[in-house]
């Protein structure tokens, strides 16, 4: 079967740029033109998909979420989350390994595989434990979990904080060839924090979390990664101090890389105001100060991705005193809207908004993914003119925490294209 | 003036013509505790729930005798005793009570808060008699009274509050509440007891204790909790009552006229010393007397007049 996208301005960051068709048979992508240059089968029994005046790029890759299955299928199922992927113009996502049972053995790792099989609908990469149970007492059987499909190993959630063991682990990972991916917390500083500290926290009587706390281990792990010679990612940069640490290393040539979520780049403490539980979320949302700091690490190239860090939660752990309540919130189907205000203010370009989206994601996961001949069509048409207000109730998500519901958006993705695939289409 | 709100949850929503009309009130009902008969008909018929999550004596001895003397039904529950142990949401426990048409759930709770969500979620007065370390209204207005009483004025003077200024919900309502009033607030303790930004609430911060004594009207210290210690907030006791306590030596710095506050319970040789807080400056058991009085005219308040419930 044959299907054209058809004048959309194409663009494959480093590769391509510019009004482009598209042709794509039996799911690969067969022919790349500059629009009128006559692709190929114009005729009839083409499917056509119409894409002027849109953008036409890699599929988004989210290479942060949390889908809750095993364990927590109330919260979000794998086919639930894929599918608010999709929406979101994900063709992909990467699984953080906290499920119950934990992510920390193949069989694991090919249950949420064959489920997202099933699923049919984005590409699922589970990301497996560093160390069993994310108990950070020992290494989980790297070899095993990369052969079921594991493509990086995280502690999530649950930092490690066996300094010799973070050491090992990027040591042994660097041997299978995964990534090892940082969730930076010092838990001894965060001890009853449950947000930011500072005057915010101090007004309204909560435990603070200092920056410290986060940038602690965020330079630690550098030093273990140039130590090791590892590749290391961290994830959900959220202090100015953080992104310092990470740029400097990035100057020394430190294999490390980086990723925020739309949430550190977008809201500040100040969105706990009246005890909010869907701001709560760890690392928590900072200084106004940090966030400046975050766009300046998008900016200059130092934070590598936007990852959404989708942390599904039900109105049972929400819906409670703000001490006791759940961190984080759902992202796949804002973040993308919440990029493209990032190019609006002239913080990124779109080239750079959808590096760090797509092709970014890609290359720090060694995954071969971009708009080239002969491979897999996974593409995703952005609407960069739409205009709408969030409806929480409408999501994909089978969860509703989100502190953007009934925010006002420009731009969101208007097809998703997985394998040739239609996966959203609006 | 009438007064219009809902709920008591913090001082900061409170006014200073709201502050000072309580006041009013409260001096008016402390006159009810002085008669042999202690007990007006006022709130007869009125139903008040004293909902502590949290343990405590003092305040809510001081709400039930309140009540009572107002003629209220009081009905206290407690968080062991509650269904939150069965596992019930606060929000869940919240709604039953309010099926039952309370007039005021008076709620004592160790998260910070936990009042603002109660009041969101129900259509019942809330009294916050303390939430985790956010705020302590009727705490701060006893406070607000007993200084009134005492120096015949708030505005001017000079407030010191001194020791665990993180863990205090006391000191964060007075801060609020004394600045509103127009008096300077001046705060003291180790640094590791100095919550960040607490400067912007209006007091300013000293690591020494003679400095915020020195020509203070008010002296008000602190309790300082023995499981601080573990979270290296300080080292011994013998240290902190050295360094931070408040002796007869170090209390002369002061104004001639200062006056001693405490919320309670006393640490008597810890953060103040015996003969300081049984001297003749010492207005802690002034306090415990306009409690009542304060907690009277906050019920009246709430649950007494005709209240627009859409003014708010």
């Amino acid at each position: 079967m044959l299907m054209l996208i058809k004048g959309g301005r194409v663009i494959d960051p480093g590769n391509l740029d510019g009004i482009m068709d598209i042709l794509i048979e039996d799911g690969k992508i067969v022919e790349i033109k500059e629009q009128g240059s006559g692709v190929r089968g114009q005729g009839s029994g083409v499917k056509t998909i119409d894409a002027s005046g849109k953008i036409v790029t890699p599929g988004l890759i989210d290479m942060h979420v949390h889908f809750r299955e095993p364990g927590h299928e109330y919260k979000e199922t794998i086919e639930t989350g894929c599918m608010a992927a999709a929406f979101g113009g994900f063709t992909a996502v990467c699984t953080m390994p906290n499920t119950n049972p934990v992510n920390d053995n193949s069989q694991v790792t090919e249950y949420i595989l064959k489920k997202a099989g099933l699923a049919d609908t984005v590409r699922v990469y589970p990301v497996a434990a560093i160390s069993p149970g994310l108990q950070g007492k020992g290494l989980c059987e790297y070899g095993d979990l990369k052969n079921a499909g594991a493509i990086a190993v995280s502690d999530d959630g649950n930092p490690v904080t066996d300094s010799r063991l973070m050491r090992s682990a990027l040591e042994y990972a660097k041997g299978f060839g995964l990534l090892v991916i940082s969730h930076c917390e010092d838990l001894d500083l965060t001890v009853n924090g449950v947000m930011n500290e500072g005057a915010v926290a101090t007004r309204m009587g909560l435990g603070g979390i200092p920056n410290a706390a986060e940038s602690i281990m965020v330079m630690r792990d550098i030093a273990l990664c140039e130590l090791t010679g590892a590749s290391l990612h961290i994830a959900h940069v959220s202090t100015l101090e953080s992104v310092r640490a990470i740029r400097d290393a990035k100057i020394r040539g430190v294999r490390v890389t980086a990723e925020t979520a739309p949430h550190y780049f977008t809201l500040t403490e100040d969105a706990v105001t009246g005890y909010n539980t869907k701001a709560k979320m760890n690392p928590p949302l900072r200084s106004d100060r940090d966030r400046e700091a975050v766009l300046e690490g998008l900016s200059d190239g130092t934070i590598d991705v936007i990852a959404t860090d989708h942390a599904p939660h039900s109105s049972i752990e929400k819906d409670v005193e703000f001490d006791i309540a759940a961190n984080g919130m759902i992202g796949l189907e804002t973040s993308l809207s919440l990029g493209l205000k990032l190019v609006e203010k002239g913080v990124i370009t779109i080239i750079d908004l959808i590096a760090k989206m797509s092709t970014n994601p890609a290359c720090i996961l060694g995954l071969d993914h971009g708009i080239k001949k002969g491979k897999p069509a996974d593409i995703t048409i952005i609407d960069t003119d739409i205009t709408y207000n969030v409806d929480a109730a409408g999501f994909q998500s089978l969860s509703r925490n989100t502190p953007f519901d009934g925010w006002n958006m420009k731009g969101k993705a208007v097809l998703t294209m997985v394998g040739g695939k239609v996966v959203l289409g609006r | 003036m009438q007064f219009s709100k809902k709920d008591i949850l913090d001082m900061e929503s409170l006014s200073v013509d709201e502050i000072t009309l309580i006041l009013n009130t409260a001096q008016q009902m402390k006159e009810i505790s002085k008669r042999p008969v202690k007990k007006v008909p006022t709130l007869r018929g009125k139903t008040i729930v004293l909902f502590f999550y949290e343990p405590s004596t003092r305040t809510r001895t001081s709400f039930d005798i309140a009540a009572k003397r107002l003629s209220a039904d009081s009905i206290s529950i407690s968080g062991s005793a509650s269904s939150l142990v069965k596992g019930e949401t606060l929000i869940d426990t919240a709604r039953n009570l309010e099926a039952m048409n309370p007039d005021v759930i008076v709620m004592r709770h160790s998260m910070a808060g936990a009042s603002h969500m109660l009041a969101k979620t129900v259509k019942t007065s809330i009294i916050n008699a303390g939430d985790g370390m956010h705020s302590h209204p009727t705490q701060s207005l006893l406070d607000l009274m007993t200084v009134r009483e005492n120096k015949g004025r708030i505005s001017g003077l000079r407030i010191a509050i001194i020791g665990d200024i993180s863990h205090s919900r006391v000191a964060r309502s007075n801060i609020i509440g004394f600045t509103k009033m127009g008096a300077d607030v001046v705060l003291a303790g180790p640094p590791t007891m100095i919550p960040k930004g607490i400067e912007t609430l209006g007091a300013s911060v000293t690591y020494n204790v003679n400095d915020a004594v020195c020509n203070a009207d008010i002296i008000m210290m602190l309790r300082i909790q023995k499981e601080r210690q573990k979270g290296f907030l300080f080292s011994t006791e013998r240290e902190y009552s050295k360094v931070y306590g408040l002796t007869m030596e170090r209390m002369k710095g002061a104004k001639k006229d200062v006056l001693i506050m405490h919320p309670g319970p006393v640490n008597r040789g810890v953060e103040i010393a015996p003969e300081v807080a049984d001297g003749p400056y010492s207005i802690i058991i002034d306090q415990v007397t306009n409690g009542v009085a304060v907690r009277m005219a906050l019920l009246y308040l709430t649950a007494g007049g005709v209240r627009n419930v859409d003014a708010d």
